[in-house]
C-alpha cells in the first residue's frame, strides 16, 4: 500500500511538469506577437516594449520556461491584467462561488445518480429500467446552458420563485444562499445525474451476474441484503472511478453555468479573462486548476485501491 | 442470405472475420436504440446537407420588417431579432454543428489510435505518452478547449482543434488499453515470428482487432463535441455570427428569450435530438460490437 502510493505519488510529477509546460505553451500559441495583442491595438511602441520587458518575452523561449517554473516554484501564478491583482488572489476571492455551486451539484447527483442506475439495473428490462435510462439518457444529451436559460424563464421570470441571478454568500443567510444556489446547482447536475446512473446500471449489472451474488441469494439471504450490502457495496467501488470525471464535468460546467446564472464565480472569471485578452490570468487560471486535477485524480486513484483490496498496479 | 453464402466459400478460416462482422451488422440491425438513434443522427445529417433545397432562404437574409415573428405559417420557427428565418438558420446551424462534430470525432479518433498503438507497441514511449495524455486530461475537457480557442483566436478551425486536443487522450486510453492485449496474442506472435515489421504488425495486426471499443467512444465523442460546440459559440469564443452554428444563435436568442423564446429553443432542440441520436447510435455500438464494454 505504502510502495503504491508512493509510486503514484512519482507518476504524478511528470504530469505536474507536462500540465505547467502546457500552461506555458497557450501563451505562445497566441498568433503574433503576445505584447501587442496584451497591450491592446492603442498601445505606443514603447508601452508595448514595456509590455514585452514585463513578461520576459524579449527573452530566449528556454529562459522564458526556465523563468516560468522559478515562478512557479515560489508560488508565483501569474497577475492578472485588467484586475491588477495576482491570478490567485483573484481566484481565492471567486473560490466560495464555484465551490458552493459545484460542491451542491455533486451533492444532488451522487445519491440521484446512484440511487437511479442501481434500480434500473435491478429491474432490468423492464419498463423502470427504460424509463430511468430513458431520463437519464435525456441528462447527458441536452445542453445544460440551454436548459439552463429555460429554467430561469419559468422559475424566476414566470412563476416568480428563485433569483433570476446574482450570488448570495452563506454568511448572509443559508436560505438565501441556498434559494441563490440552487436552481444553477441543478441544472449543473442534470449531464451528471444521466452520466452516474448510466454508469451505476453497468456497473450494478456487471455485479448482480456474478456467483458471489448467485451464492448470498442461495444460502437465504434477504434480497436488501443481497443487493442492498453485497452487490451495492462492489458497484460502489466502480463508481468511485467516476468521481474524478464528475468533479472535472462540474467544474467545466461550472464554466457555462456561471455565466447563464451571472454567478461570479472562477468560471466567469476565465470567460471575462478570455474576452479581456487577459491572457495570464487564463494561463494562471489554467494551471491551477490543472494541478488541482492532478491532485484529485491521485486522490480517487488511492482510495479506490483503499476500497478495493484487489486492486494491484503493475 | 448471401452473408452466409458468403462465408462458406471454400477459404474456411479466411472468410471468418467478414462472417463475424454481418453478424454484428444485423444484430446491430435488430437493436432498438440503435435502429432510433440512426434516423435521428440520418435526419439531421439530411437536413443539414440539403438545407438549401429545404428553405430556399438565405441564412443571413435580413427584414427588420419581420422583427420577431413567433412560429407561422410562413415562419414555422419564426424570426430573431434582424428578421432573419430561424428555421434557416437552425438548417445551416446544422450543417457547422455536425461538421465540427464529426471532424472532431474522426480527427480524435485517428490521433488516439495512433498515440495508442505506439504506446502499446514501444514501452519506451509508453510512460512518456500516457503522463502526456494524463497532463491533457488534467484539464476539465471543456476548460481546455476554451483555453485553446482563445489562444487561436474564435474561428471554426480553432474549435475543432481544440476539441479534438481535449478528447484524444480517451481515445489513446483505450485503444492502449486493447491493444496491449492483443498483441500478447496468439497470431499477432505469430506475425512477429514470421519477421513482420512493427509497422505491418502495429496497423496490420493490432489495430484493427482494437477498434471496436474506440468506435463506440468515437460515437460518444461526436455527441459530445456538438454539446461541447455549442456551450464554446454561446460562451462567445467559438463559431462567430454570421455564420450559424446552434451554439451562438442560442447565444443571440438568450437576450430576448422572455420575448422571443422561439429563437433559442428550436436550436438547443436540436443540439439535444442530435446528442440523444448520437448516444443512443453508441449504446447500440456498444452493446454489440463490445459487450464487455461498460462505460457511461
Amino acid at each position: 500500500m505504502i510502495r503504491l502510493t508512493l509510486l503514484k505519488l512519482l507518476q504524478a510529477v511528470p504530469v505536474i511538469l507536462i500540465v505547467s509546460v502546457l500552461a506555458f505553451l497557450l501563451m505562445s500559441l497566441l498568433p503574433g506577437d503576445p505584447a501587442v495583442l496584451i497591450a491592446g491595438d492603442q498601445a505606443t511602441p514603447e508601452a508595448i516594449e514595456q509590455v514585452r520587458r514585463n513578461l520576459g518575452l524579449d527573452r530566449p523561449f528556454l529562459e522564458q520556461l526556465g523563468i516560468w517554473f522559478l515562478h512557479l516554484l515560489q508560488g508565483q501564478f501569474g497577475s492578472s491584467l485588467m484586475l491588477n491583482q495576482t491570478v490567485l488572489s483573484a481566484m481565492a476571492e471567486r473560490l466560495p462561488v464555484t465551490l458552493s455551486l459545484a460542491g451542491l451539484s455533486i451533492a444532488i447527483t451522487l445519491p440521484i445518480g446512484i440511487f437511479a442506475g442501481s434500480v434500473a439495473a435491478y429491474y432490468r428490462q423492464s419498463w423502470v429500467d427504460s424509463l430511468v435510462m430513458g431520463v437519464a439518457l435525456l441528462g447527458v444529451s441536452i445542453p445544460g446552458f440551454w436548459i439552463a436559460i429555460l429554467s430561469v424563464i419559468v422559475f424566476s421570470v414566470i412563476l416568480g420563485w428563485l433569483p433570476s441571478s446574482g450570488y448570495v454568500p452563506i454568511d448572509q443567510g443559508a436560505i438565501e444562499w441556498l434559494r441563490s444556489m440552487i436552481l444553477p446547482a441543478i441544472m449543473l447536475s442534470l449531464f451528471q445525474i444521466g452520466f452516474l446512473a448510466r454508469m451505476t446500471r453497468s456497473a450494478m449489472l456487471d455485479v448482480l451476474s456474478q456467483d458471489f451474488i448467485r451464492t448470498a441469494r442461495s444460502k437465504g439471504l434477504s434480497e436488501w441484503v443481497t443487493v442492498g450490502k453485497h452487490a451495492f457495496r462492489n458497484a460502489l467501488i466502480l463508481v468511485i472511478t467516476t468521481m474524478g470525471i464528475l468533479v472535472s464535468t462540474a467544474i467545466g460546467g461550472s464554466v457555462v453555468i456561471e455565466q447563464v446564472f451571472a454567478l461570479p464565480g472562477i468560471g466567469r472569471l476565465v470567460v471575462q479573462g478570455i474576452l479581456a485578452r487577459d491572457y495570464p490570468l487564463v494561463q494562471g487560471v489554467m494551471l491551477i486548476y490543472g494541478f488541482a486535477f492532478v491532485a484529485i485524480n491521485l486522490a480517487v486513484d488511492l482510495l479506490y485501491t483503499v476500497a478495493d483490496p484487489r486492486v494491484r498496479y503493475d | 442470405m448471401t452473408e452466409i453464402a458468403l462465408a462458406t466459400g471454400p477459404a474456411g478460416g479466411a472468410v471468418l472475420a467478414p462472417r463475424r462482422r454481418f453478424i454484428a451488422l444485423r444484430r446491430l440491425a435488430a437493436h432498438r436504440s440503435f435502429q432510433i438513434g440512426l434516423c435521428l443522427v440520418l435526419l439531421l445529417a439530411v437536413a443539414a446537407i440539403f438545407a438549401p433545397v429545404i428553405t430556399g432562404i438565405d441564412p443571413s437574409a435580413m427584414k427588420v420588417r419581420l422583427r420577431f415573428k413567433p412560429p407561422s405559417e410562413a415562419f414555422p420557427f419564426g424570426t430573431d431579432s434582424f428578421g432573419r428565418d430561424v428555421l434557416t438558420r437552425v438548417l445551416y446551424g446544422a450543417r457547422v454543428s455536425l461538421w465540427i462534430g464529426l471532424v472532431v470525432a474522426v480527427m480524435s479518433g485517428v490521433c488516439g489510435a495512433v498515440i495508442g498503438v505506439l504506446a502499446a507497441q514501444f514501452r519506451r514511449l509508453d510512460a512518456p505518452l500516457m503522463r502526456l495524455m494524463d497532463a491533457l486530461m488534467s484539464f476539465p475537457a471543456i476548460l481546455l478547449a476554451l483555453g485553446i480557442t482563445a489562444a487561436l483566436g474564435p474561428r471554426m478551425e480553432s474549435v475543432i482543434i481544440a476539441l479534438t486536443v481535449a478528447y484524444v487522450p480517451a481515445g489513446a486510453r483505450i485503444v492502449r488499453a486493447s491493444a496491449l492485449v492483443v498483441r500478447e496474442l496468439d497470431y499477432v506472435q505469430a506475425a512477429r515470428i514470421a519477421g513482420a515489421s512493427d509497422l505491418r504488425i502495429m496497423f496490420r495486426h493490432i489495430l484493427p482487432n482494437s477498434v471496436s471499443p474506440l468506435l463506440v467512444q468515437m460515437t460518444f465523442v461526436f455527441a459530445y463535441s456538438i454539446l461541447a460546440e455549442a456551450a464554446l459559440s454561446f460562451l462567445g469564443v467559438g463559431v462567430q455570427p454570421p455564420t450559424a452554428s446552434w451554439g451562438n444563435i442560442i447565444a443571440e436568442g438568450r437576450d430576448y428569450a422572455t420575448e422571443a423564446w422561439w429563437v433559442m429553443l428550436f436550436p438547443g432542440l436540436g443540439i439535444s435530438l442530435a446528442a440523444l441520436g448520437l448516444n443512443l447510435l453508441g449504446d447500440g455500438l456498444r452493446d454489440v460490437l463490445d459487450p464487455r464494454l461498460k462505460s457511461g
